[in-house]
């Protein structure tokens, strides 16, 4: 019987080693899987490169595990946060590499991993400093930067809704960049809210299907980073 | 010539975004960036019907919420807490950058350091050596997005020209920019350059051609 389901996020993490590429979904604290990243932290694996459209806020979730010191480089397309000076003040000092990616071409990149594709053209980048030394083609008379595919040792992503096959549903815009991480990682490791039953979700309304999922972890009521952050928590 | 000291010149952050929204064609697809842009959709005309991307993956976005409706995982781009509208879709990032990079939104308003007279933005970087670099969905709407729109006061608070010969700032994209709505005037970029297309009240077009950085021709 196929079951991905795991007892808890410890076990989930356990085997992501020193210098593993892990993305993590979420879009600022939207689908941002606090509770998985911090058993990253308990677990301490350290030289990580992270995939993340941010930094994280306050000292909670993604910016505690930046904080921590175990990354060593974060591929992102916004490190600025007005509740987090973690990231700023590492990369002032030298501690922690920065490929600053725009955001489409953050996700399409992720979605080229998942799906096989080692590069592709895009439009976005040309003409700025972000397209320095990247290869360039004219295709119909427009200018065009090669990008590569993405792809990471592990994904850590929330959702809302999973079965035992692991299709899974998320909730508003905490989907974002979740399901192209889910296709682009060797491992992808899931916390969700809730579990039911195999043919409890629509087929016509699966987000991901169970394919792309390795492991999932019940987190039934997991914490809201924003509240976390207000009332000023350090995490561990 | 300098500025009068007159209530009834140029206009306001408020009156800059209600200037931009009579723009906005009914049934347009568009987004908003944040800053004034984000307070055009308050002023779309009656009658009209406009359907707000977010590219953190939401058509149909609708107002902030009241306090009961508030919920951390319904955000926009700029990371603040939304409303999704009746018929409003979900999707993931991939999709929602397929909207903005394949050329299906209609229209984007965003802000700027600086606009060039072929239409060039910088809107991202100061380039300032201890500045953490952040980019964004910039460069992917500027690069994809049907119309470019441009929401910014005319010149900086130092009072240095915004509409410039070239950009000095590192740019978010290279002959881009379609309009500029400035404190001053409405501006097209055109073929020739800068073409005033109306003047804020009160403001008469020497003081424009005075504020802005490169040649400047009013429509006649």
């Amino acid at each position: 019987m196929i079951n991905k389901l795991v007892a808890t996020t410890a076990e989930a993490v356990a085997d992501i080693r020193d210098g593993a590429t892990v993305m993590i979904g979420g879009f600022g604290e939207a689908g941002s899987p606090i509770e998985l990243i911090h058993a990253l932290i308990d677990l301490g694996p350290r030289n990580l490169t992270v995939i993340n459209n941010n930094t994280g806020s306050g000292h909670v979730g993604l910016a505690a595990l930046i904080a921590s010191g175990q990354v060593a480089k974060m591929i992102c397309s916004y490190p600025r946060s007005l509740n987090s000076k973690v990231f700023p003040e590492l990369y002032r000092a030298g501690k922690i590499e920065l490929e600053l990616v725009p955001q489409g071409t953050l996700a399409e990149r992720i979605r080229a991993g998942g799906a096989g594709i080692p590069a592709f053209y895009t439009r976005t980048s040309v003409n700025t400093p972000l397209a320095e030394g990247k290869e360039q083609r004219t295709f119909g008379g427009k200018d065009y930067v090669m990008e590569h595919g993405l792809s990471a040792d592990f994904a850590l992503i929330k959702c809302r809704t999973a079965d035992r096959y692991a299709n899974l549903l998320f909730n508003k815009t905490a989907r974002n960049f979740s399901p192209v991480m889910c296709t682009a990682a060797a491992t992808t490791i899931v916390q969700t809210q809730e579990i039911v039953d195999i043919g409890e979700i629509d087929p016509e309304c699966v987000v991901t299907p169970g394919i792309f999922v390795n492991r999932i972890v019940k987190v039934e009521q997991p914490v809201v980073e924003s509240e976390l952050v207000a009332a000023g928590v350090h995490y561990p | 010539m300098n500025k009068p000291a007159n209530n009834d010149f140029g206009w306001t952050r408020e009156e800059m975004a209600q200037r931009a929204a009579l723009d906005i064609p009914n049934g347009a697809y568009v987004n908003l960036g944040i800053g004034i842009p984000e307070m055009v959709a308050q002023f779309i005309p009656e009658g009209r019907e406009v359907i707000y991307h977010t590219e953190n993956g939401l058509l149909g976005m609708g107002p902030e919420p009241t306090p009961d409706q508030a919920d951390p995982e319904l955000i926009n781009a700029g990371k603040k807490m939304v409303t999704a509208v009746p018929g409003a879709a979900f999707f993931h990032h991939a999709d929602s950058f397929v909207m903005i990079r394949g050329g299906h939104i209609d229209l984007c308003v965003l802000g700027a350091l600086q606009v060039s007279k072929n239409g060039d933005l910088a809107n991202w970087s100061t380039g300032a050596p201890d500045a953490i670099p952040a980019v964004g969905g910039a460069m992917d709407l500027v690069a994809g997005v049907k119309q470019i729109y441009v929401i910014t006061q005319h010149t900086t608070k130092e009072g240095e020209p915004k509409l410039v010969e070239e950009c000095t700032y590192p740019l978010t994209g290279k002959a881009v920019v379609n309009r500029i709505y400035t404190d001053l005037a409405v501006v097209d970029v055109e073929s020739g350059g800068f073409v005033v297309a109306e003047l804020a009240p009160g403001v008469e077009f020497e003081y424009v051609k005075q504020q802005t950085g490169a040649p400047i021709s009013l429509r006649t």
